[in-house]
């Protein structure tokens, strides 16, 4: 059956594969006594053990993707899986109470982030969201539901999410998502921003495809139109794949003007630059032969963040831009921050 | 038994990395160790223990190791903060 959503076209250009729907399953635990106690609290190890392996591959693709810096979060998770006084709470109450697994490791859980999240030290309050995390791992494989990781995706997809976080973006291998599509969102939406900057097209605010589309559907993303096709006949598919063919042409054909002098034919010069968000933009402008910045919108220093950037953050962010640029001219709008703007900080 | 009371100077205590390093060390050796600071004792082999004791800048910390290889483990926490600039 075909259907078609309608979206906004974030990031342009057409994606075709398979979906990888990103949904939190529910995770909520019933409570139940066991009568093997013995039995359940080896279903507890191997949960962890399955929970650790998992981290462990996560932690090493992070490590080879996002350097050892981002991947040192992973073994202070990995660290909480081992906790000796954890798995021992764990154990005791499976043992004390004949509670199942879940619930055991549930209670023990909520009662150790609540312990954290009352901290003086905000640095030791967030420790209570990786212990969450790392429980809701446990917790899954207990259950026996799946968590899409978008960290563990080895095949060419389509990510289809309510919306993509920084996090999730941050582990995004451009190599397997081909393109993506979300229920929120609007043309400057951090995701939008990020599919643009990554060059994988994208339509967001679909509304439902979280609904419509089920994993492993076939789906077409054209973020030239905002739309969004799910499992579309052969012929339609095909129609796109020429199309696709069609852009890359253009593209190459395109790329070979890259550096080229822009005059008009009466001989006057005309600049091509280039806008951007943050640093790592930069490479892209003098990839594609951009003369200069016309405008470094400087206001992401302060996004996705619940801290303000330091006086040495805004300074290296700067001096970045303008160290790689050499001598080509930077324009900075520097940051207002509103009332309207709606930030949190 | 054995142990050493050491005085933090690290800026930032003993935040989640330092902790991270803490705890790897100390879960090497089969003695059992324990960290003690203002009073209450954690388990140093385990990381929401060492992390809940939110240890700040001139702190004064006690560490405890009791087993068969408890000098060679205490030398190697003592080398392990002294590395890290925490002591």
């Amino acid at each position: 059956m075909t259907e078609n959503l309608k979206g906004i076209a974030a990031s342009s250009g057409i994606a075709i594969g398979k979906a990888f729907l990103m949904i939190e399953p529910d995770l909520t635990v019933t409570y139940g006594t066991v009568s093997n106690i013995e039995e359940e609290i080896t279903r507890f190890h191997e949960a962890v053990d399955a929970a650790k392996l998992e981290l462990q591959m996560i932690r090493d693709r992070a490590e080879v993707d996002l350097g050892s810096e981002n991947a040192a979060i992973f073994d202070a998770h990995l660290l909480v899986l081992s906790d000796p006084e954890l798995i021992g709470t764990v154990e005791g109450r499976i043992n004390d109470e004949a509670v199942n697994a879940e619930t055991a490791l549930q209670e023990t859980a909520d009662t150790l982030i609540v312990m954290f999240e009352q901290l003086d030290n905000e640095y030791m309050r967030e420790r209570a969201a990786d212990i969450r995390d790392v429980t809701k791992r446990v917790i899954a494989r207990l259950l026996g539901v799946e968590v899409p990781n978008i960290g563990l995706i080895d095949e060419e997809v389509i990510i289809i999410s309510k919306d993509l976080a920084p996090s999730d973006t941050a582990q995004l291998n451009r190599a397997f998502a081909k393109g993506f599509t979300t229920d929120m969102g609007g043309r400057t939406s951090h995701s939008a921003i990020m599919a643009r900057s990554l060059e994988i097209p994208a339509v967001v605010g679909t509304k439902n495809a979280t609904a419509a589309i089920k994993q492993g559907d076939l789906i077409v993303v054209d973020g030239d139109n905002g739309e969004v096709l799910i499992n579309p006949p052969n012929e339609v598919i095909e129609s796109y794949v020429e199309k696709i063919s069609e852009q890359e042409a253009e593209k190459r054909e395109l790329s070979l003007l890259k550096n080229k002098q822009t005059i008009t034919l009466d001989g006057i010069h005309v600049e091509v630059a280039a806008n951007i968000g943050t640093p790592k933009d930069v490479e892209s402008v003098l990839e594609n032969g951009g003369e200069g910045v016309g405008l470094y919108r400087t206001e992401f220093l302060y996004m996705e963040r619940d801290v303000l950037p330091t006086e040495e953050e805004q300074f290296q962010a700067y001096k970045q831009v303008l160290e790689q640029m050499g001598d080509k001219p930077v324009v900075v709008v520097h940051w207002i921050l509103e009332e309207t703007s709606n930030f949190h900080i | 038994m054995t142990n050493h009371t050491y005085t933090v100077v690290a800026e930032s205590g003993i935040h989640a990395r330092p902790a991270t390093g803490l705890v790897q060390t100390a879960s090497k050796f089969v003695s059992d160790i324990f960290m003690e600071y203002k009073g209450k004792r954690v388990n140093l082999k385990s990381i929401l223990g060492v992390m809940s004791l939110g240890v700040g800048q001139g702190g004064s910390i006690s560490i405890f190791a009791e087993g068969t290889d408890q000098q060679e483990a205490l030398e190697a926490i003592e080398s392990f903060l002294k590395s890290e600039g925490i002591i």
